[in-house]
Order: C-alpha cells, then sequence, then structure tokens
C-alpha cells in the first residue's frame, strides 16, 4: 500500500502560501500585485483539495477561479484607470473599527475552536479506505449533481443567466 | 498521534477562520472597489475550504459516496462567479459616471 500523499509538510506549506498570499491582496497598493497573490492563494487552495481527496473540486477551482474570474479581475484593472488611486490612501477612515470588528470576530473563533475541540473527533482513516475515496470522485459527484441536487442545479442555471444579463445591463453604455 | 504531524479536521477550520477573517478585514478596511471584491473571493473560498474538509470528515462516518459538501461547495463557486460577473460590471458602470473607484466615495443615498 502507498504511503499516503497528503503529508502535513505539503499541509503546513500550502496554508502558508494560502496565509501570505490573502496577506499581500489586502495590503498591496497595486491592485494587480493583489490580483497575482490571490491567484497563488487560490491555486494553493486547489492543492489543499487534493489533499482532502477533492480532484473535481481542484480541478473546477483551477479552471474557474484562477483561470475565469480571475481574467475578468485582471481584465477590470486594465481597464479602469488606477493611476490616480494608487498615489491615494488605501484605506479608508473607518480601518481601526473595521479591525476592531475583525478582532471581536477572531476572538469568536479562537473562543468557539478551543471550547469546541472534542464536537469534532479524529477519525484516523486507513490507507485502504482513502485510497478509495479518491476512485471515480468526478461520477460520485456527478452522480449526486444530477441526482439529489437536480433542482438546485438548475436553480444555479438560472442564476447565471440572470447574472450574465445583469453584467451586459450594468456595463453596456445605452441599453 | 502528534498534532503537529497529523492534519485533523480542525486544522483546516483553524486555515479557513483565518483567511475569513483576512477577507473581513479587506472588505472592511480596503478603499478600493477592485480589492474589496478580492476580499469577498477569499472569504468565498475559506468557506469552500471548510465546505470540503467538513465532507472529507463526513465521508469517514458515512462512507465514500457522501460527498455532499463537495457539491455545496461547487454551488458556492458558481455564485462567486456570478457575484464577480455583477460586481465588476457595477464597478465599470460607476468608474464610468464618477471616475472613481473608491468606496467611499460612492455616496449618492447618503442623506
Amino acid at each position: 500500500m502507498n504511503p499516503p500523499v497528503a503529508t502535513p509538510f505539503f499541509f503546513y506549506l500550502l496554508s502558508g502560501t494560502m496565509l501570505i498570499g490573502g496577506i499581500l491582496v489586502i495590503t498591496r497598493r497595486n491592485a494587480v500585485h493583489s490580483a497575482l497573490a490571490l491567484i497563488a492563494a487560490l491555486l494553493a487552495q486547489a492543492g489543499l483539495y487534493l489533499m482532502l481527496y477533492a480532484p473535481f473540486v481542484a480541478g473546477v477551482q483551477i479552471i474557474l477561479y484562477a483561470g475565469g474570474i480571475m481574467v475578468l479581475f485582471l481584465f477590470v484593472i486594465m481597464l479602469v484607470n488606477l493611476e490616480r488611486s494608487q498615489k491615494e490612501r488605501q484605506f479608508n477612515k473607518q480601518w481601526l473599527v473595521g479591525i476592531a470588528a475583525a478582532g471581536a470576530l477572531g476572538g469568536l473563533f479562537i473562543t468557539i475552536y478551543t471550547k469546541g475541540k472534542g464536537i469534532f473527533p479524529d477519525r484516523a482513516m486507513s490507507a485502504a479506505v482513502l485510497s478509495d475515496l479518491e476512485l471515480n470522485n468526478t461520477q460520485k459527484v456527478g452522480v449526486l449533481l444530477y441526482g439529489q441536487y437536480m433542482f438546485a442545479f438548475e436553480i444555479a442555471s438560472l442564476l447565471l443567466l440572470v447574472a450574465i444579463i445583469g453584467a451586459v445591463v450594468m456595463a453596456k453604455k445605452r441599453i | 498521534m502528534d498534532t503537529m504531524l497529523h492534519i485533523s479536521t480542525l486544522h483546516y477550520m483553524v486555515l479557513s477562520a483565518a483567511l475569513f477573517l483576512l477577507g473581513v478585514i479587506g472588505v472592511l478596511t480596503r478603499r478600493n472597489v477592485v480589492i474589496v471584491l478580492m476580499s469577498i473571493e477569499l472569504i468565498l473560498n475559506a468557506v469552500n475550504l471548510n465546505l470540503v474538509a467538513f465532507s472529507h470528515y463526513w465521508q469517514g462516518i458515512q462512507g465514500p459516496n457522501a460527498l455532499h459538501g463537495q457539491v455545496f461547495a461547487i454551488f458556492v463557486i458558481t455564485d462567486a462567479a456570478a457575484e464577480a460577473a455583477v460586481g465588476l460590471g457595477i464597478l465599470i458602470a460607476f468608474f464610468r459616471n464618477k471616475e472613481t473607484i473608491n468606496v467611499d466615495e460612492v455616496n449618492l443615498l447618503k442623506w
């Protein structure tokens, strides 16, 4: 039996990449640099999905986020003129209140996670079970998506249609 | 097992909470609308990471066919794509009218 690929080393490497990428996203002055840092964070997250035995979601993450949404972001950054906004201050007047609110939320997370550690007991899965998990993952997701979640899937297609029409209406000069 | 040498669901939850907080800080403090939208993407991705980690945990209980968290993550990605398209459309319309992309200058509705 092969040893599992999901070693702790890769978890800490990928999560470090994600956290550094996230910090760079919210601190860079140039929006293009933020977008590049976000791409790095999203690709590291795709690696974490692979570690969680979710290859289909990892593929969707790379194609849709790193390939689609980020291209859209870069396109808009190039379209709007950012020269002026780079020279201005980058944080708004309520930044102190914002950080205080985020700190309160962080305190809440820390309290819950330290007190509720026992709710999710650690279940180490055997290597045989783990190698079974990555078999036919895409097929299983597809069966769920087109079976049990058929209605939600149709609603998602409707949502995308509305988003297409909305984006065109918003961005068009004269309707 | 040693906590540093074994990756449990809680590890993923802590990472996800940290990313969520980074996204919240970005949304609340930045002025550039593009970066605010990117921070929203960070928040959605933190939630997705949690969903997939819980899906993996649930597979250990229910068997390999219990992939509901992954399906939910795919729906969240769909929503993120729709939100980015509409948000950037609004941003372009706003930039055409006011020649700025700072959120605190969006105050037409302010009394």
